[in-house]
């Protein structure tokens, strides 16, 4: 799941080396996923209005779905 | 992006021996000069040209490397059968169990969809217009959409009273607006706000 995250951030962003997704256990039991990325990076990832954010995590939301998981997806 | 750094005694050479071990034409690379080469003065000071060579890819090559990434990381085993028609490529996805890649009304299709323009206009600088499909699903939801518009336009053609559609998607609102628009009985506009905003179709005056 961090993999999905980060093949999805890295290939609409300048600075792909600069991708990292950290995973730790939420409150309520589900995976949360925390993207980081360049600092000028940080609009690509999130888009007008949220929209890149929001397609992200439907995508991962699908794949965590198919494991019977819950993921949220985060930029820190 | 697969790229290469090369040194010569001119820019001109440099370059050549990166797009022989790219194994690509010109026309295929971009090439961005680093350092001009320089004679110096007096011999001190000489220095090296140094290019960089990167392979300039497809807009469909793009996209089918993210939706293959895309597959193998949700474990799905499908094939892409791809369709390049000018400008237009189109992604249709097929395999067994594909419905978790649909999801509700085409909404995680739309998702990886938007995502794979996005890189696609990123990494090649082209706007093209890359449809993904699974299994000719929005070929198939379209064709519904447009019945279902037309059976609401004639429930209003003859109650005089508008009439409602579902909410939908922005691209699903544009496909029932352009089925109703030569219609001579019936207007149609959309309402309230996003997720939730739907089609109305009314009685013309």
């Amino acid at each position: 799941m961090k993999e999905l995250v980060a093949v999805l951030a890295k290939a609409i962003v300048d600075q792909p080396d600069a991708v990292t997704v950290a995973e730790h256990e939420g409150e309520d039991g589900a995976t949360v996923l925390e993207l980081t990325v360049a600092s000028d990076d940080v609009g690509k990832v999130i888009g007008r209005q949220g929209r890149v954010i929001k397609a992200i995590r439907m995508v991962v939301k699908a794949a965590a779905a198919k494991e019977g998981r819950k993921v949220a997806v985060e930029v820190v | 992006m697969r790229s290469v750094e090369k040194k010569g005694r001119s820019v001109e050479e440099a370059t050549a021996e990166a797009l022989k071990e790219l194994g690509v034409a010109p026309d295929q690379a971009v090439i961005e000069v680093v350092e001009e080469s320089s004679k110096g003065f007096l011999g001190l000071g000489a220095r090296e040209a140094k290019v960089k060579v990167s392979v300039r890819e497809r807009p469909a090559d793009v996209a089918i490397q993210l939706v293959q990434d895309v597959l193998d990381l949700m474990d799905l085993d499908a094939d892409i059968d791809v369709q390049i028609r000018d400008t237009d490529i189109s992604l249709d996805i097929k395999g067994e169990d594909l419905g978790i890649l649909i999801g509700r009304h085409g909404a995680t299709l739309d998702a990886l969809q938007f995502l794979t323009n996005l890189a696609a206009a990123k990494q090649t600088g082209n706007r093209t217009r890359i449809i993904v499909d699974v299994e000719g699903y929005r070929r198939r939801r379209e064709d519904m959409l447009y019945r279902m518009a037309e059976r609401a336009a004639d429930r209003v053609r003859r109650s005089r009273r508008s009439v409602a559609l579902e909410p939908m998607s922005a691209q699903e609102r544009r496909i029932v607006h352009l089925a109703l628009k030569d219609n001579a009985y019936v207007i149609t506009q959309s309402e309230g706000e996003e997720p939730y905003r739907k089609v109305v179709i009314l009685p013309k005056e």
